[in-house]
């Protein structure tokens, strides 16, 4: 038998709740918030009590998707970074930097949504950028 | 104190007695739940004190009820204060957990501990380390009594408005062990709406504590909106200490007036 407390941070906001996952034989059984972190004290909003069940949701993406065909097909990453990066630049090339907008998430660190932000200005050159909470 | 307990997690390990030491670690910086399966491990073995007494506890007694659901055949060690026993004894009334499975590891809480929980029995029944601290009476209870009926209605009102419907209170209470839960019973409570109606999800809630909660007050640590929960399940369970002599977690095997019906 395997039983282990797994600490991790919430996924859904950016509030930064820690919980430990309860994983029994390798699959997450319950969420139990960190008593000791500044962030939450032991305490957890509905959402993040309820994290180990989508941890192994069936629609959860696992692999990047690109649509071929009006059917979402998988690929790799290189596929589909490259298939992203070519139309973001034919976009740009064909009707401007503000013809693109760039949406954010609450579900990634700061860091990250910092370097979106900077991609959307510095590399594609618009301010048009916004984030999930404000949807 | 700590070093006691060790040793006799360690003689339980080693000797083959149980299967794991279920008890709390210092692990990743933080206080967790944790299960030993190795003597070796035992050096991150502490009792749940972050900053005071206790603040870091955790319902160990649920996550054993999951571990014993998997391997009922298996024998684990638990670490209990007082309101652990209380638990444990209650999980075994209600055929959620088989006393021969469980080994406990007991110790007594502080008196600061005691006082601040208002506990009645600070401690287990066998305590390997610690000493007893005097058990006290509930003044958090008696506080809200002393007010007249309409300003008691407003305080548990005003208490109730505050809550986010987080479950919490029962998420990480260990006598909420029901397949079908109440507060999911869309003729009580509606499932997808906020603020959830008051006082009805909190009565729901403090009817089904009647007889059931151990006062462990880990609901109100839990509690995001800060909501006196401990005070208020202390208050349904004083009703039948007072009118039926009867203690939850105190006597194994003894069930709550309440659940007396088939005898």
């Amino acid at each position: 038998m395997d039983y282990r407390t797994v600490l991790t941070t919430c996924t859904y906001c950016g509030c930064g709740c820690n919980f430990f996952l309860e994983v029994l034989d390798g699959e997450p059984i319950g969420t139990i918030p960190c008593k000791t972190t500044p962030a939450n004290k032991g305490k957890l909003c509905i959402k993040g009590w309820n994290v180990h069940e989508f941890v192994r949701n069936d629609k959860r993406l696992k692999r990047p998707l690109v649509r071929k065909n009006g059917q979402l097909e998988e690929v790799s990453w290189d596929e589909a970074i490259t298939f992203a990066a070519t139309k973001l630049k034919e976009i740009k090339e064909a009707n401007g930097p503000d013809s693109i907008g760039f949406l954010t998430s609450a579900k990634v660190s700061n860091e990250e949504n910092y370097l979106l932000q900077k991609f959307a200005r510095a590399a594609v050159g618009t301010n048009s950028v916004d984030h999930c909470a404000r949807l | 104190m700590i070093d006691t307990i060790r040793q006799r997690a360690k003689e339980l390990l080693e000797s083959g007695e149980i299967k794991g030491f279920l008890g709390l670690a210092e692990k990743y910086g933080h206080i967790a739940p944790h299960l030993f399966s190795d003597a070796d491990e035992l050096d991150m073995l502490c009792l749940g004190d972050n900053n005071s007494p206790g603040d870091a506890r955790y319902p160990l007694t649920k996550y054993l009820t999951n571990i014993a659901k998997a391997y009922p055949e298996d024998t684990f060690g638990i670490l209990v204060r007082g309101c652990d026993e209380r638990a444990l004894t209650t999980l075994y009334t209600w055929n959620q957990l088989s006393p021969n499975k469980v080994v406990t590891v007991g110790f007594a809480c502080p008196q600061v501990l005691a006082d601040a929980c208002e506990c009645a029995i600070p401690y287990p029944a066998e305590i390997v380390a610690g000493d007893k601290a005097e058990g006290r009476e509930n003044r958090c209870v008696a506080e809200v009594d002393a007010l007249v009926l309409t300003d008691r209605f407003s305080y548990w009102m005003d208490e109730f408005v505050k809550c986010i419907k987080c479950y919490g209170c029962s998420n990480i209470c260990p006598m909420c062990f029901c397949n079908d839960c109440s507060l999911k019973c869309d003729e009580l409570v509606k499932s997808g709406e906020l603020p959830p109606e008051i006082p009805v999800f909190h009565h729901t809630r403090a009817m089904h504590m009647v007889g059931r909660c151990i006062d462990c007050g880990l609901c109100e640590e839990a509690c995001p909106s800060g909501i006196p929960l401990r005070t208020l399940y202390k208050k349904v369970n004083s009703v039948l200490d007072e009118q039926f002599d009867y203690r939850t977690g105190e006597k194994r095997g003894k069930r709550s007036p309440l659940n007396m019906l088939d005898t």
